[in-house]
């Protein structure tokens, strides 16, 4: 196994990770901001008197989720499969 | 109206016992399998993808969060639940960025990582600092809350309730080690998700099982203000600053990052976040639930008038829907969730003292086996008798803030150094001390010149530093220190054993 395809691997499993993170810290700066500036719109009602800022902040959650299902499907299936090509046969 | 709160009841006395009886009996059975360092650090490295899960989510979930977060939603309703995403959002960057590479790189604690291709002295020094620093605070914040909350759930004595707790934590983790210590956090976790989740259910029952119903009848009570933003984020930048500290701090948590060392590989470290993730995100969207439960059914008035802080908000859910039996499960799992907690803190910061200070720096390595098993039961001792010694000082003390203390370190001095040592090629020892000890060092000074110091603490009319949590400024500034140090004085040994460390974190090492 040659170096360089460990480094090109390597590489491409941070820049997925660091695309990940970023995302998680969009949707999460992005609810605190709305919080923060646009109280009005986050105390209008969606449902009921269900406010959108609930229902955005349970979002949150459920991205956090499914992000992380995003990664660990990616990861076991393709990070995986290279890890072995790389390591060989047996290893 | 009356509750049994606060008085020995006999429901809640036998629950507490069931669980200490079942709790030892683990210990027990642990103590026999506890035969190596392996064994008492990393629990023989043979939990489950699923049960790490289980054991992380048991670490994290404090009784602080659980009461806590129910307390204040039932109080201010929607503000909780900013603190609920951001007690989450933690963990998606602990699987992105950490968990993988953490485990194939060390062996116990993260300091094994940051010092892999390092001169080894200087960046254990600085680790262990950052890892005790962390732990410490941590467990202030923890054996104080330990002490208030028995005395309000059982009416024992605040000394009688901190030393019981270190005594019984204590046995977990000396005798039975890390196999002890997963297998309470695997059990507090269950009991906590399963008595929250009944709880919740009986909430729902009540409004025909449409949340909808519940968030109107909050409303039609108090008022539409609690469905919408209130006084929390007054000031953005505090947000972000707190943010960033609970979202970076999670992945900087020293007995959060040993417990990877539990599992066997990378591809299990991987699962158990995912699955942690999921039990913690659910957990806290129970809690909002039962928060706005507990404001309904209870009332904010009867609230208030057995805690000011809201903290017994959920116990009092409790007996409303179950009665005086179901008050005392609740009140037995928050016990256990305390108890689960210290466990995991007390056992990072021994690893901190025997593995990164005595072995690697003052004996150079060069310790046989039964010394380091040895010394780590004696750090094990000297963490317990601390955490003791620490709740009782801090008796009456406001220590709400250490919490987020222990975070901001984590966030600074101990996230950014493990980052770097296994992205950055050019990171050289230079660069990992001046990154750890700037981390620690602003974290400190900074919370001490901020207003939840200087104003809630001190009572002082004003505070030289304007945010309540440093970590937007303290994060960029240990990253910046790490890169600047090591451009300044590189280290040619760190940079060519950096292909060893990329390698090595792909594959790990077979049996270790």
């Amino acid at each position: 196994m040659s170096d360089r395809a460990i480094a090109r691997l390597a590489a491409r499993r941070w820049r997925i990770a660091l695309a990940l993170t970023a995302a998680m810290l969009a949707v999460y700066f992005g609810f605190i901001l709305l919080v923060a500036f646009a109280k009005p719109v986050m105390g209008s009602p969606v449902a009921g008197k269900l406010t959108l800022g609930i229902l955005l902040g349970v979002l949150v959650i459920v991205s956090a989720w499914l992000l992380t299902w995003i990664y660990v499907r990616w990861a076991n299936r393709h990070y995986d499969v290279a890890l072995r090509g790389l390591s060989g046969p047996g290893a | 109206m009356s509750s049994a709160l606060g008085q020995p009841h006999p429901v809640a006395i036998g629950f507490f016992f069931v669980f200490i009886a079942v709790t030892l009996g683990i210990t027990w059975w642990a103590a026999r399998r506890t035969r190596t360092t392996s064994h008492f650090y990393a629990a023989g490295r043979t939990i489950t993808g699923f049960q790490n899960g289980l054991a992380l989510a048991g670490d994290y979930m404090s009784a602080a969060s659980f009461l806590g977060i129910a307390g204040l939603v039932s109080l201010s309703g929607f503000d909780g639940l900013i603190y609920s995403t951001g007690w989450l959002v933690g963990w998606p960057v602990v699987l992105f960025l950490i968990a993988e590479p953490l485990r194939n790189l060390g062996k116990y604690t993260f300091a094994d990582v940051v010092a892999y291709r390092m001169r080894q002295r200087p960046v254990r020094i600085c680790a262990a600092v950052g890892t005790l620093a962390t732990v410490v605070f941590y467990l202030i914040a923890q054996m104080v809350g330990a002490g208030n909350l028995i005395r309000l759930m059982f009416g024992l004595p605040y000394e009688v309730a901190v030393v019981g707790v270190g005594v019984v934590m204590l046995a977990y983790v000396l005798f039975g080690g890390m196999i002890a210590t997963t297998w309470v956090q695997i059990v507090k976790a269950v009991l906590l998700l399963s008595g929250a989740l009944i709880l919740t259910l009986l909430v729902l029952a009540r409004f025909g099982f449409n949340p909808v119903a519940l968030f109107s009848a909050a409303a039609d009570r108090y008022g539409a203000a609690v469905l919408t933003p209130g006084q929390l984020v007054s000031n953005p930048w505090d947000a972000v600053s707190l943010g960033l500290a609970l979202m970076f701090g999670t992945a900087g948590l020293p007995h959060i990052l040993m417990r990877f060392y539990t599992v066997p590989d990378a591809r299990a470290a991987r699962a158990s976040v995912f699955y942690a993730t999921g039990f913690i995100g659910f957990f806290y969207l129970l809690t909002f639930v039962l928060g706005f439960g507990a404001m309904v059914i209870v009332g904010q008035d009867a609230i208030r008038a057995v805690d000011r802080g809201g903290n017994m908000a959920a116990l009092l859910l409790a007996e409303v829907l179950g009665g005086t039996p179901f008050l005392g499960f609740i009140a037995a799992v928050a016990f256990a969730t305390i108890l689960a907690v210290v466990a995991g803190l007390t056992l990072s910061g021994a690893a901190a003292l025997s593995h990164d200070l005595w072995v690697n720096v003052v004996r150079d390595g060069e310790a046989g086996e039964h010394e380091q098993f040895r010394v780590a039961r004696l750090a094990t001792v000297v963490l317990g008798a601390l955490a003791i010694g620490l709740g009782i000082t801090f008796k009456g003390q406001n220590v709400a803030f250490m919490v987020g203390l222990a975070f901001a370190i984590a966030a600074s001095a101990n996230f950014p150094a493990l980052f770097l040592s296994m992205f950055w090629r050019g990171f050289s020892t230079a660069g990992a001390v001046a990154s750890m000890t700037t981390g620690t060092v602003t974290a400190v000074v900074l919370i001490y010149l901020s207003p939840t110091l200087q104003i809630d603490v001190l009572h002082h009319p004003a505070a030289l530093f304007p945010l309540r949590n440093p970590g937007l400024i303290t994060l960029p500034l240990s990253f910046l220190a790490g890169a600047l140090a090591s451009v300044v004085w590189p280290d040619s040994v760190s940079a060519e054993r950096f292909a060893e460390v990329e390698r090595r974190a792909l594959f790990g090492v077979v049996g270790e």
